[in-house]
């Protein structure tokens, strides 16, 4: 624990992250709550409850102007013109190779206006690429990073809490309205990174405290990053860093639904090259499940080629999970891994997503 | 256990693990602060009884939901009996450290190597 605490930054809910007797570390340059209680029950309250996660550090980009559409059109790969107002959609940042520089979340919120959501680690990086490409369509392309605390609320009994919270009617899955929440206004958007329901609010840095305090006060347990990451693998979503960077390709990522080459978007080229090779990609990404003990962790090697890109203990399954690039013939569900783990060969087998599944 | 704890009858080193050194046999295991900074310990994978262990040298990993963790031994000797139990309850380890989250039993093969280790005073000076 060498890191300079002192250059790091703090979110709006430090104070309340404090109180709440949270582990704080260090990550993508800001102080966070890694875990309050305990990541398996931080966990386990939002696959039967209702958690609160402080996602503030992750970073908004606003993209406005007659022109807006078509310049978003030409930076992410999805068709941004199949998102109707007050929708959302999930879509890679590429460069002109096609590697992804992220994945991000675009929100409409009028005709003209897009909030996009990045990742903190890649928010600068995001932010100097969408204003400096596509500049033949004129648009303001605006850092909003300072504009907004954002939160969480997930779990099957999230959206109850958060209705009797909200001035009116939550948005569908994949949807944002403008609401009061806990007497403030918010962004109310229905997405989330667990795998349950839930919705994820966008609300002024100064307005956090209350939101989160009359969440917290109606019973949503306070979650961290540990189990924000443990919810998410069960789920089956990608972790930019991890299962994501520049080095793999969105279509051997298991992402292709998310490219739509026809838009001519940056990238696009050889994305199509790739889709349409039957000898590419060489690498696709797999959910796997470690037979008996042990837990693989990211950079453990698959025999016979690939490696593991995010490993980690599931509270759920209570066994080793995790994703990993394989040569295609080992790809299908069912396939026997062998992963060396730190030396020791661990089996696995290659399972389909999501890797947790609700009983129904 | 909630609160930090190091208690005065055992030995401990600069790298979390402490022994409780009974003549020429001594039992390991990690600290207080090393459980607490791992989080909750999932996985133990013991060595095998009559493994070899060297004074500083990694015999061992705990595993907790977020990290793996290399487990370095206070003290030479051989493994003459593992927690079995921390197979189906690793938790221990978090719950009671010095007790039931016991990691190893080993013959020592030079009990003067305690010289070199940390009294609880000194230890818990090194973690501020």
């Amino acid at each position: 624990m060498t890191a300079d605490t002192t250059q790091l930054r703090r979110t709006s809910l430090y104070d309340a992250h404090v109180a709440a007797g949270a582990k704080l570390v260090p990550f993508a340059g800001w102080e966070m709550p890694i875990q309050y209680t305990g990541i398996r029950e931080e966990h386990k309250a939002v696959r039967t409850d209702v958690g609160i996660f402080d996602v503030s550090h992750m970073g908004q980009v606003q993209t406005t102007g007659p022109r807006a559409l078509e310049r978003l059109q030409r930076l992410v790969s999805n068709d941004v013109s199949r998102i109707p107002e007050g929708g959302a959609q999930y879509s890679l940042l590429c460069n002109e190779r096609g590697g992804v520089l992220d994945d991000l979340f675009t929100y409409r919120l009028s005709d003209s206006r897009f909030l996009t959501v990045t990742n903190a680690a890649n928010h600068e990086k995001d932010l100097a690429w969408m204003q400096s490409h596509a500049q033949e369509f004129d648009a303001d392309v605006n850092d909003c990073q300072g504009n907004f605390a954002m939160v969480a609320i997930q779990g099957p009994n999230a959206r109850a809490l958060v209705q009797k919270l909200a001035d009116g009617q939550l948005p569908q899955r994949f949807h944002v309205v403008q609401r009061m929440v806990a007497g403030v206004p918010a962004l109310v958007c229905g997405t989330g990174y667990t795998g349950e329901d839930g919705v994820e609010l966008l609300i002024a840095p100064e307005d956090a405290t209350k939101v989160w305090d009359a969440a917290v006060g109606s019973g949503a347990q306070p979650v961290g990053l540990g189990a924000r990451d443990t919810l998410r693998l069960e789920a089956c979503f990608h972790l930019y860093g991890n299962d994501l960077s520049e080095d793999w390709d969105p279509i051997g990522a298991g992402l292709g639904w998310a490219c739509k080459e026809a838009t001519g978007f940056i990238g696009h080229e050889r994305i199509a090259e790739i889709r349409n090779d039957p000898t590419l990609p060489e690498f696709r990404l797999v959910p796997f499940v470690i037979e008996g003990p042990g837990i693989a962790r990211q950079g453990n090697a698959i025999v016979g080629g690939g490696e593991v890109t995010s490993g980690s203990y599931s509270p759920c399954l209570e066994r080793g999970i995790g994703m990993a690039y394989v040569t295609p013939d080992r790809a299908e569900p069912g396939t026997q891994l062998q992963i060396d783990v730190r030396g020791t060969i661990r089996d696995a087998v290659v399972e389909r997503k999501p890797l947790y599944r609700k009983e129904s | 256990m909630a609160e930090a704890s190091y208690p005065d009858d055992l030995k401990y080193h600069a790298e979390h693990d402490w022994a409780r050194i009974e003549g020429d046999e001594a039992t390991f295991g990690i600290t207080w602060y090393a459980q607490d900074s791992l989080g909750e310990i999932v996985f133990f994978d013991p060595p095998a009884v009559g493994d070899t262990l060297t004074k500083d040298e990694n015999y061992t990993e705990v595993e907790s939901v977020k990290a793996v963790s290399d487990v370095v031994a206070p003290l030479s000797g051989e493994v003459i009996a593992v927690n079995d139990a921390l197979s189906s309850s690793p938790e221990a380890i978090n719950e009671d450290p010095y007790g039931d989250g016991w990691l190893v039993k080993v013959k020592l093969s030079d009990p003067s190597e305690a010289d070199g280790l940390l009294d609880a005073t000194a230890y818990e000076a090194t973690l501020s």
